[in-house]
């Protein structure tokens, strides 16, 4: 017999992602219906909690869709939004080229050897963001680790700091350990008997692989894709630092109507674009998720 | 018989580790670097280390970033260890629902999860500064701390706290005595994951945090943002030596209590 605890313990979670992750959604389709206004908050209508009922009639009467039309006629935020797909897309296709033979690479390893390298893949998640992507600055900017490097060797030099290239590299090296660990997850569980099987039966060590190894690992791929996926299209801080004026996200043009612009019901406008987007993603991120886990 | 690891897996492991330590080196050793200049070496020195410490704006910084991580690290390993008691040990209303709004916030971009709390604060009225952090950064690293606990508790046996119920413990003495003790490492880790989240945190913050309550991240973006200073090297291979420490130092801990597990 199951003690009814269950339930109970899920409330204090359950109103806390009530009121901070829920609640706020909505508050941010609101204001993406809302207008801009010369006061702080910069918008209108607001919602006067003492009026009651009456207060928040007037606010859905003041909602229009103006913004959205407004965004939809500005050829740059369209094209901010297609760089954030495409980029991000072109990333995650990176990181499994990159992180799929170190996945597989750690799983060939001796078991003993294989945690420690996990542990590997693991620390640089845990040291700041912030300061791995401020480390790739002083390796690309025109006189910096990078191009001393090429100079000394007698090549010529690149200056990619400020480009797209920037930005992908700095995707991938900062997305890596979340491409690898879900990789390596399918991969580790995997049944070695079954490449042992399909070797007796006269099967070449690639052949195995494509037909056997390949195939079981999907899942894993699939998870390490949707995990990276997402929060690149929405990533700031890699275009901001690593990407030049022309590199457009919709996470810098969130930033940028928020705090430069100070037009709060653009940059509301602009997330709720970004969230129907990844809706779809998130939903098969969170499939994935249940699956695993049951 | 398994085989072990051919040439082209121990390049790609190898070459991997490069790709994610290289650059990671390069900012600590240019930290100790006398030239102002990252491509010069001027010898070893310490300077920017000593200045950093008179930096008072940087200091104001870094306590208030503790604080901050302190506080909704605690509070979102409380929380986490609920929801994964609750998760892993059954079925109730609407948990399909919870599930999915909690795995959300793992992969939601942090733009859009630090504008939505944003408004959240500016329409209840709640001035923004360290709780408006403290709360959001709460929000935010929840789902890790969850997901952390719930690995460990599903491995644990529940019928030992059942049998502790049977014999006349109260549900949450059982908890307490039984299940915490087993946990404990897991609980202990998803902390120090949720306090390092938050200590790293730069969006979040930036959209809701106040006068007077600048975090480190924050900081150091607006001195990033004016090119490559020395300082900031030092100040991350100070944050960089004690999260690698603690990390480690619990990584030892698990590998002997797994080794020995009495």
């Amino acid at each position: 017999m199951k003690p009814p605890r269950n339930g109970l313990a899920a409330i204090a979670p359950m109103l806390w992602l009530a009121v901070f992750f829920v609640f706020p959604f909505l508050l941010v389709a609101k204001l993406s219906l809302s207008d801009t206004a010369l006061s702080m908050p910069p918008y209108v209508p607001r919602i006067d909690w003492q009026q009651g009922l009456a207060g928040l009639q007037a606010v859905f009467a003041g909602l229009d869709n103006e913004t959205y039309a407004r965004l939809a006629q500005d050829r740059l935020y369209l094209d901010a939004y297609l760089s954030s797909l495409r980029l991000a897309g072109i990333g995650t296709g990176l990181l499994l080229l990159i992180g799929y033979p170190v996945a597989y690479g750690i799983s060939r390893c001796p078991p003993t050897l294989r945690q420690a390298l996990v542990m590997a893949v693991i620390l640089p998640f845990w040291t700041s963001f912030l300061i791995r992507i401020y480390a790739w600055i002083a390796i690309l900017k025109p006189a910096g680790v990078l191009n001393t490097a090429l100079h000394g060797l007698g090549l010529p030099g690149v200056d990619i700091l400020n480009t797209e290239t920037a930005v992908l590299l700095g995707l991938v090296y900062a997305y890596l350990p979340f491409m690898v660990l879900p990789l390596y997850a399918v991969l580790e569980r995997q049944d070695q008997r079954l490449i042992e099987a399909a070797q007796d039966l006269g099967s070449t060590p690639l052949s195995a692989f494509w037909r056997i190894t390949f195939p079981l690992s999907l899942p894993g791929a699939v998870a390490g894709a949707l995990l990276c996926f997402i929060p690149m299209a929405g990533e700031f801080v890699i275009p901001d630092l690593l990407g030049g004026s022309e590199t457009l996200m919709l996470g810098r043009v969130i930033w940028t109507e928020f705090f430069s612009n100070r037009d709060w019901p653009a940059a509301s406008a602009v997330a709720i674009v970004l969230l129907a987007t990844l809706v779809i993603p998130i939903l098969l991120f969170e499939r994935q998720q249940a699956k695993v886990l049951s | 018989m398994k085989r072990g690891p051919s040439a082209f897996n121990i390049a790609s492991v190898v070459l991997g580790l490069v790709f994610l330590y290289l650059p990671i080196v390069i900012l600590v050793a240019y930290s100790f670097n006398a030239s102002r200049l990252v491509t010069v070496w001027g010898g070893f020195s310490t300077r920017w280390y000593v200045a950093l410490f008179q930096d008072e704006q940087m200091l104001d910084a870094v306590w208030v970033t503790l604080r901050v991580g302190l506080m909704s690290a605690t509070l979102a390993t409380v929380l986490g260890t609920l929801a994964a008691v609750a998760l892993v040990h059954g079925g109730f209303r609407g948990r399909t629902l919870f599930a999915g709004s909690l795995y959300a916030t793992l992969v939601m971009p942090e733009v859009i999860l630090g504008l939505s709390l944003l408004l959240l604060f500016v329409s209840v009225g709640l001035p923004r500064g360290f709780w408006t952090v403290t709360l959001s950064h709460t929000t935010l690293t929840l789902c890790y701390a969850t997901v952390v606990v719930q690995a460990r508790l599903r491995g644990f046996d529940r019928r030992l706290e059942e049998a502790a119920q049977d014999l006349g413990c109260p549900p949450w003495k059982a908890f307490a005595l039984v299940t915490l003790p087993v946990i404990a490492p897991a609980v202990a880790a998803a902390w120090m994951l949720a306090f390092t989240l938050s200590l790293d945190d730069l969006v979040i913050a930036s959209f809701t945090s106040g006068p007077g309550a600048t975090t480190l991240p924050m900081r150091l973006y607006s001195q990033v943002r004016l090119g490559v200073d020395p300082k900031i090297n030092a100040v991350s291979t100070i944050l960089i030596g004690l999260v690698a420490t603690g990390v480690i130092a619990v990584y030892l801990v698990q590998l002997r209590t797994a080794r020995n597990p009495s």
